[in-house]
């Protein structure tokens, strides 16, 4: 007997039902439409009607949403939401996986990412990308922050290099700690030293937006406070967008926060609105801890 | 009874005997409250009579067939006659060994010296005699092993510790026999590399320029007296491995990269078991496609460029032997490339890195240590090779860096010192061992440094 038809005859109306999982159910299938603004004015980054696909599954429904100038975007939601899927399109990473498939229109300063003619390695140079664990090379702090410059041609002369790579240093909060051994290899940084020498390395090529997924969920509070004041300050220069585990990460860093459910944009306003006023129920159940 | 029956009887015995322990086993079990109250499982019980009753036979017979010749040859001294002792030790052992060949043929019955007949029928019945006693003593204490075990069959005999003990014992005598072996491989050859040595000196052995290991067979022959210097030799052995090196290396690391990055999951699950075939390929093969393919299209390619090429090549060996090592190189390399985690690709290509950039400047610098230590196994592998160039490379000891003449190494010589009739203790003879023993060594280095340096890289990852 086929068991799967079998589960299907059985009366399952003595089970008590969990009116909040319900109600967030019908929320979400009624969803069509984000709620609140996804949209910015002179926005750096603009997203319409984003689908993406792995193979026959379809990972992203439909996402409308801008990242501003000198603005943090964080991008929260439960495991498995897209969000982080979201955030690889925006520079193109999803290419690296043979399966993945994207459409709608995506575009950086008006210019269609997805476009003909628009090489994704000279765009994952304007958009910088942090990783979840650090990913330093097997190469000294030097070299590590010296290769975007390197292979992008950007400096003339060794002089130059140097200032590249000490300027990216502080910027990222590092120089101080690391300023007399830059011959060092990377790897034998600490973990939040590393992740801020990967923040350095993107910042090296003086990109127009950083993207960063989950940079502090392998750190500890000490090193994830320190990277969280390096965003705030990296916000003056660029446009970032984050994606986080750590409700309490976005509260503290962002300016405007998007809430992903199941692949769908649920939810994007200011974050203080998101965090003190949610509009949506399914945002509602998911930062007062009732779901996700 | 001959050894061998002796031996089945015993391992019948041994079944007989668990069978019987563990039965007994449930018996005590029934009265004493259940098979709970033992400390042991009855298996084990059965398995502890099993092994008392066979190991004891076991030894005894081992060490019977160990011991047996020397006695029984020490007791046939009285029968051996005067005349042969006064012609020296070495007839003395002749004298024995062709009566035991007799009796081992049964041909007692053709001896014709009366004296050396007696001789024979002494020795056929005092091994007689000592085959019977070793098989009543062997089944004695086979069954009195079995009996004291299957007293011991209690509640609070620990069976299970006794069994795992024998297991692990067998399982460490197993494991240093291995050792062992390797142990007695480098003690001879260091041994008779020490005679060599008495002959000749080291410094010549290591310094000299000249090679020519023929010695004088009879004290009036003419010629030569030996000429042991090993530099051409060793020379030879670097300048074919480097050869094959310079095959191996980039066609052996670009096609690991090929597959590692490049390469769909389909093309990659059937090109790299087609390049492990390589390896796959017994070298005698490769060593007369060096001889008759390539050493001949080398030559006539010289010619045509109006090089001469020695038909026996240095060039061709190498090229070969390269070829040879293709695979090793490219399965080492391809591991520890595919072993780079993909964070780090993810980092260059987040940083607007091409692909062939992010495997120049990422990937490969990542992987360097596995692939130097894959190297250097490759490099040890083509010293020790000994098929392609005993076919390919030249006998004559050249000392050259020209890979277009003939030259000659280590494992060459070392095969022709052994083939052919020379006397065992003659310093030519004598010499191969030596050869050996620089061979084991430098190869012996050459692992222990790739080995570390393998293992370095696996900590950065790990």
């Amino acid at each position: 007997m086929n068991t799967a038809v079998a589960t299907d005859t059985i009366d399952t109306s003595f089970i008590p039902r969990d009116p909040v999982k319900d109600s967030a159910q019908e929320a979400f299938h009624k969803l069509t439409e984000t709620v609140g603004t996804p949209t910015v004015e002179n926005a750096k980054m603009r997203s319409r009607d984003v689908n993406v696909f792995y193979g026959e599954k379809q990972a992203i429904f439909d996402v409308n949403l801008d990242i501003g100038n000198n603005e943090v975007v964080a991008m929260i939601g439960p495991s498995g939401c897209g969000k982080s899927t979201f955030l690889r399109c925006l520079n193109r990473m999803n290419d690296t996986i043979p399966s993945c498939r994207v459409t709608g229109d995506l575009s950086l300063d008006g210019e269609d990412l997805y476009g003909a003619d628009l090489d994704p390695v000279l765009l994952r140079a304007r958009v910088g990308m942090v990783f979840q664990k650090p990913n330093p090379f097997a190469k000294s702090i030097y070299d590590n922050v010296a290769y975007g410059p390197r292979i992008h041609g950007l400096s003339s002369n060794r002089a130059e290099l140097d200032d590249i790579v000490v300027d990216s240093l502080r910027k990222a909060g590092l120089y101080d700690e690391v300023k007399d051994r830059l011959d060092a290899p990377g790897t034998s940084l600490s973990g939040g030293q590393q992740q801020r020498l990967c923040i350095a390395r993107s910042i090296a090529v003086s990109p127009e937006v950083i993207l960063m997924d989950e940079p502090c969920s392998a750190l500890d509070p000490i090193a994830t406070a320190r990277i969280e004041e390096l965003i705030d300050e990296l916000r003056q220069n660029y446009a970032i967008a984050i994606v986080t585990h750590s409700m309490q990460q976005a509260a503290r860093v962002s300016q405007r926060t998007a809430y992903f459910h199941l692949g769908k944009l649920v939810e994007v306003n200011a974050t203080n609105d998101v965090f003190t006023n949610p509009q949506h129920e399914l945002t509602e159940n998911y930062i007062t801890g009732r779901f996700g | 009874m001959s050894a061998t029956t002796l031996l089945l009887v015993t391992l019948g015995l041994a079944l007989a005997s668990f069978a019987y322990g563990r039965s007994r086993a449930y018996s005590v079990a029934r009265l004493g409250g259940g098979v709970r109250s033992m400390h042991s499982l009855p298996s084990h019980y059965g398995m502890m009579v099993a092994l008392w009753c066979a190991l004891p036979a076991l030894a005894i017979i081992v060490g019977w067939k160990l011991f047996e010749p020397s006695v029984v040859s020490g007791f046939l001294h009285d029968y051996i006659p005067q005349s042969v002792y006064d012609a020296g030790e070495k007839s003395v052992e002749l004298y024995k060994n062709d009566i035991g060949n007799r009796v081992d043929s049964n041909a007692i019955a053709d001896i014709q010296d009366p004296d050396k007949k007696i001789a024979a029928e002494q020795l056929a019945s005092m091994r007689h005699i000592s085959s019977l006693a070793m098989m009543v003593l062997a089944l004695a204490a086979a069954i009195a092993g079995a009996t004291l075990a299957l007293k011991r069959i209690k509640a609070d005999t620990r069976a299970r510790h006794n069994v795992e003990k024998i297991v692990q014992f067998f399982l460490i005598s197993c494991a240093s026999i291995a050792i062992l072996t390797t142990l007695g491989i480098v003690l001879s050859v260091l041994f008779e590399s020490l005679r060599f040595f008495q002959e000749v000196s080291v410094i010549e052995f290591i310094t000299g320029t000249t090679w020519s290991p023929q010695t004088a067979i009879r004290a009036d022959q003419v010629g030569s007296s030996g000429s042991f210097g090993a530099v051409p030799l060793f020379m030879g052995t670097m300048l074919i491995s480097f050869i094959a090196m310079v095959v191996a290396v980039p066609f052996g690391l670009m096609s690991a990269i090929y597959l590692a990055e490049y390469a769909s999951r389909p093309v990659r699950s059937i090109c790299k078991p087609l390049l492990e075939i390589l390896a796959g390929i017994p070298t005698v093969v490769y060593g007369f496609f060096a001889a008759l393919t390539v050493a001949p299209a080398l030559r006539s390619f010289g010619a045509t460029l109006g090089l001469s090429v020695s038909s026996e090549s240095a060039l061709a060996a190498g090229a070969v032997m390269g070829i040879m090592i293709i695979p090793f190189v490219s399965s080492l390399s391809d591991d520890v490339i595919t072993a780079v985690p993909q964070a780090m690709r993810d980092g260059s290509y987040g940083l607007g890195a091409t692909k062939s950039e992010t495997i120049r400047k990422v990937v490969i610098p990542a992987a360097l240590p596995g692939i130097v230590g894959g190297v250097l196994l490759a490099v040890s592998r083509a010293i020790g090779e000994t098929m392609i160039v005993v076919m390919a490379a030249g006998l004559a000891a050249n000392l050259t860096a020209n890979p277009l003449e003939a030259v000659t190494t280590v494992t060459v010589q070392i095969v022709t010192l052994l083939t052919g009739d020379q006397e065992f203790d003659s310093a030519k003879t004598l010499a191969a061992f030596a050869l050996g023993l620089m061979l084991f060594v430098v190869t012996l280095c050459l692992n222990v440094i790739a080995l570390h340096v393998v293992r370095k890289y696996r900590e950065q990852y790990e």
